[in-house]
């Protein structure tokens, strides 16, 4: 549904239709630019009784209109362009959507080295928006007849293979091919219909590829993703991922062929569409970032570094469903540090396990809000560990090394994620976006990432970067409007020199300047302390600042420094806590430190 | 603010339940509608495909995969006994002859010329699909399965572990908020499902497997029970394959918790009735609770005990309804709604929630955060 192709969009209504609830947004052209007015959601209609996506797109826009005033459905149908029939308050003239519904898109990927072929194609699948359930490989430890159970078991939406760089191994990608056609692998969704493969491995191994899996499953060739060791090319793949998700999966899924006909562009998957708004993002305004939307079930972080775009899913670190295996990853111990007081181990299990089965409850008390958000620390932390060991360079490529590299010796395959070249971390999800106060999810990611020198941070107002990411393929300046005047709460900067020392020592001096006569801030920071500045949303102040002899702000150790720094609702923070983080070991002196710290950002009430 | 959805479990003296049974794979289905089944009954059947074993002939036999054809004593789809000789080399000198024998009694799947390998097959073993439910078939899908609808009594857990089972019912607490301890259990609960009161340790659930119980129903257990009893500790509450030696559902969660009254008391009537258990819970998309099913007869009514309203859309919670409380500081209270403010108010967490309050038994009354409430339905 869309209008004249040469008209600019003046209203846009996009939903994203995810497990449990359809939520949709109206974007409005006001003036010049692209603006955010009104949302609704309604219950997800995928499963019975209704088994039908589309009512609970019906239901959500319906609520648009109510609060609107526009009329946007005639019946059961979504009306363009707007302005029919003389009317200027009816109609959109496009309507788009993701999709996360019955639990997104689980794709199983193989190739031949777990650290080269299949890393690529596990980055690829990810990229695309899927949950990885598995990654096979020759040499990942597994019997054949191993493979071969764990394949059949799996019911995956999709599975790509590939293996072997143009002109390398062929055999290596036809044994994989021979495991998979003998597991005779079924789709998760529809007992009729054949399981997508797409083969994007070694192009002299095609034809064989072809012969062993062309009956056995619905077959898609496309362009090696890893033609040479030093080169992923991993678009072609991607977007084959793109069309059988539309093409196979989804048409499977109760309603969506409606749905598919109903949108003005390809429906994404909800994670491709958060991961292409934050790469649009990124790559327009020159900067890395770090994205991550902490849901129920999973955590998905998303980065770009110098133009390189990763994502990784942690299928079950989640701040609901999967609360549980957070405790079980990070260990008591870790999520009670980040806790100013103690509680019985056994309460405290008990607790998080009553949260695993009653998802949709809320903290009520003060030490319950502070549980949440210590095992959100936690939940943060492995999920960016995880992320920084795949959102490599490519492993096992040939490097150059001269004498100057002796004392540097980096492997290939260094993570990319460079925490001191990081300009912008955006947080997603109920527990940082709806945090009592901002200055808890600006905590809370600090605590987790342990961000290095000047770092901004934001968070998601009301989780609508999948609705922008799929309006970005439709209209980028009508997406980035949206994005940075609606979609974004900036917190603030946050600067931590790099270091440790006793606390209470010298950690670095700083001055900070502002805008519109006001008096410039001086002071020293001390080791095992945080200061908060206050710098209101669209302020910047100039920060001086001189670390002491071992300490690094970016520029060295015991360089000065000087930079803008964007304000917030929270405003500027300075981190003397050192880095890497350490958290006094002792129960008392850690409590202590921590009500400490929480007084000086005045993070919890009383 | 949209709608106000409060879901909660169903807890009912009659109602119909409906239940697709679906085969894994296409097979074949053994009934047809309107038969009457049992529990047992075998509704369908399938053949999973047998095991596959892989064979590297070429490395044993020291060839190129291209010439692996020539040496093979058996050909693709011929039927293999174990230690039959599969591939064999032709020396001049017999001596230095060389086989490779079959592992498996099976069928020879593949034979690569790419990678050398063979791939066998073990026969199909037979999968069978139990009907589950005492009650009438009312679908059949051809190749897939079938619906078995039955009228009955129905109680939804809030967590459970454990597969499809069914027995008798047992009380062997003699009130909801009274533990189950080790000496309950005798060997006379074997084959039954049992229902305790508040609570369940360790001790109490290796007692009930070395009795050979079929299910327990009970308030609460621990969470480090849970794990000392599953072996490990779970972190997504997606179950119904575990192998414990019994199902068990839980009604209220982890903790020491009475289990509602109306469970107890439901149950209590349902003693020395048949019932179909089933622990697997899935708590995100497409929610499944554990469950207590105990068929009726058409007709038939749980004596002493008014039906509830199962079946008809909620419109959302009401004054004077019954609800459990479902998170701290109030965790497991039961009470009934007196008041339900429409705007947002701030918690003591400064969050702005829809709330309500609620008053208990004793009297005393407390704002709760509507999330944190379950109606008691039924």
């Amino acid at each position: 549904m869309t209008t004249d192709p040469g008209r600019p969009l003046q209203t846009i209504v996009a939903t994203d239709c995810g497990s449990t609830t359809t939520k949709a947004i109206l974007i409005e052209k006001i003036g010049d630019e692209y603006r955010q007015t009104y949302r609704g959601e309604a219950p997800t209609t995928v499963e019975a009784p209704f088994e039908d996506v589309t009512r609970g797109v019906l239901n959500a826009i319906a609520e648009i209109e109510e609060l609107s005033g526009r009329k946007i459905l005639d019946g059961e149908r979504i009306m363009t362009p707007s302005g029919a029939g003389g009317n200027p308050k009816a109609g959109v003239d496009i309507y788009i959507s993701t999709s996360s519904a019955g639990g997104g898109l689980q794709m199983m990927v193989a190739g031949v080295v777990q650290s080269m072929t299949a890393e690529s194609a596990q980055r690829c699948a990810l990229g695309a928006g899927a949950i990885v359930m598995d990654v096979l490989s020759s040499n990942d430890g597994r019997l054949p007849h191993e493979k071969i159970e764990r394949i059949r078991s799996l019911r995956p939406d999709m599975i790509l293979l590939s293996g072997g760089t143009d002109g390398g191994t062929v055999m290596h990608v036809v044994e994989m091919a021979e495991y998979i056609a003998a597991a005779e692998p079924r789709p998760r969704l529809g007992m009729s219909y054949n399981l997508p493969l797409i083969y994007a491995g070694n192009k002299e191994a095609r034809e064989r590829v072809t012969e062993i899996l062309a009956k056995k499953t619905a077959l898609t060739v496309t362009e090696n993703l890893r033609p040479t060791l030093e080169k992923e090319n991993l678009t072609p793949a991607r977007n084959k991922i793109h069309d059988l998700f539309l093409e196979h999966v989804m048409a499977q899924a109760p309603g969506y062929k409606k749905l598919i006909a109903w949108a003005g562009a390809p429906i994404m998957p909800t994670p491709a569409a958060v991961g292409l708004i934050m790469e649009t993002i990124a790559k327009k305004q020159g900067i890395n970032l770090i994205g991550v939307d902490i849901g129920g079930a999973t955590t998905d972080v998303f980065s770009i570094f110098q133009g390189v775009f990763n994502r990784t899913v942690s299928a079950n670190l989640g701040m609901s469903y999967s609360i549980s295996n957070v405790l079980a990853e990070a260990g008591l111990d870790n999520i009670m540090r980040w806790v100013p007081f103690s509680i019985d181990e056994q309460d405290l299990r008990n607790r998080i396990k009553n949260k695993m089965i009653r998802p949709t409850t809320v903290p009520q008390t003060l030490d319950e809000l502070q549980i949440e958000q210590a095992i959100a620390r936690e939940a943060l932390r492995l999920a960016l560990i995880h992320h920084k060991s795949l959102a490599t360079g490519l492993k096992g490529v040939q490097q150059e090394r001269s004498i100057s590299d002796v004392f540097e010796q980096k492997g290939s395959g260094e993570s990319r994620v460079d925490m001191l070249q990081l300009n912008l971390i955006v947080g997603s999800g109920g527990i940082l976006s709806h945090a009592p106060r901002r200055v808890q999810a600006l905590l809370m990611m600090v605590d987790a990432y342990e961000p290095l020198g000047f770092t901004e941070l934001a968070v998601d107002s009301i989780f609508m970067m999948p609705h922008l990411g799929v309006l970005s393929t439709v209209d980028e300046k009508a997406a980035t409007d949206v994005f940075v005047r609606d979609c974004l709460i900036y917190l603030g900067t946050c600067v931590a020199p790099i270091g440790q020392g006793a606390w209470g020592e010298r950690c670095a001096d700083y001055t900070i300047t502002f805008q519109g006569g006001r008096e410039p801030v001086k002071g020293t920071l001390k080791f095992g302390e945080l200061r908060l500045c206050p710098l209101a949303a669209g302020e910047e102040a100039g920060v001086s600042i001189t670390p002491a002899r071992a300490v690094d702000v970016g520029a060295g150790r015991g360089v000065p420094v000087e930079r803008r720094a964007r304000g917030g609702v929270v405003g500027l923070v300075l981190d003397g806590r050192g880095r890497p983080l350490q958290l006094p070991v002792k129960q008392d002196e850690r409590v202590r430190a921590l009500k400490e710290w929480n007084r000086a950002l005045d993070l919890y009430p009383g | 603010m949209g709608h106000t959805y409060t879901p909660g479990l169903t807890v009912t003296p009659r109602t119909i339940i409906s239940k697709k049974r679906i085969l894994p794979l296409s097979g074949t289905v053994l009934v047809k509608a309107n038969d009457t089944v049992t529990s047992s009954t075998v509704v369908a059947r399938a053949e999973l495909p047998g095991k596959v074993y892989v064979v590297n002939l070429v490395n044993q036999l020291g060839i190129l995969p291209e010439d692996l054809p020539d040496y093979m004593i058996k050909r693709e789809g011929e039927k293999v006994e174990k230690g039959d000789v599969l591939a064999e080399t032709r020396p001049l000198i017999k001596w230095f002859k060389t086989d490779v024998r079959s592992p498996i009694t099976g069928t020879v799947e593949t034979v690569s010329t790419a990678t050398g390998q063979v791939i066998l097959r073990e026969p199909p073993r037979p999968v069978e699909l139990f009907a589950y439910l005492d009650g009438t078939v009312v679908e059949a899908f051809p190749g897939q399965g079938v619906r078995v609808e039955t009228p009955c009594a129905f109680i939804q857990g809030i967590f459970g572990i454990g597969g499809e089972t069914w027995g008798e019912v047992v009380l062997a607490a003699s009130s909801p908020d009274e533990d189950l301890t080790e000496s309950m259990l005798t060997p006379h609960h074997a084959g039954k499902v049992v229902v305790g009161g508040a609570f369940a340790g360790a001790e109490v659930l290796a007692r009930a497997r070395a009795v050979g119980v079929k299910a327990i129903v009970v308030g609460g257990m621990h969470d480090k029970d849970l794990r000392a009893l599953l072996g490990y500790d779970l972190g997504v509450a997606i179950t119904g394959t575990e192998n414990v030696g019994f199902t068990l559902v839980l009604t209220e969660g982890f903790g020491r918790i009475p289990m509602a009254g109306k469970t107890f008391e439901l149950l209590k009537k349902l003693g020395g009735r048949k019932a179909c258990v089933s622990g697997a819970t899935q708590i995100r998309a497409g929610v499944m609770r554990p469950e207590i099913i105990v068929p009726l007869a058409p007709g038939e009514r749980v004596e002493g005990i008014e039906a509830g309203q199962v079946g008809e859309a909620r419109g959302g919670v009401k004054v004077g309804d019954p609800v459990r409380v479902i998170r701290e500081p109030f965790f497991g209270h039961i009470g009934q709604v007196v008041k339900l403010p429409p705007d947002l108010t701030m918690i003591p967490t400064e969050s702005h929630v829809r709330v309500m309050e609620v008053m208990f038994p004793d009297g005393t009354r407390a704002v709760v955060p509507r999330a944190n409430i379950e109606v008691i339905e039924g």
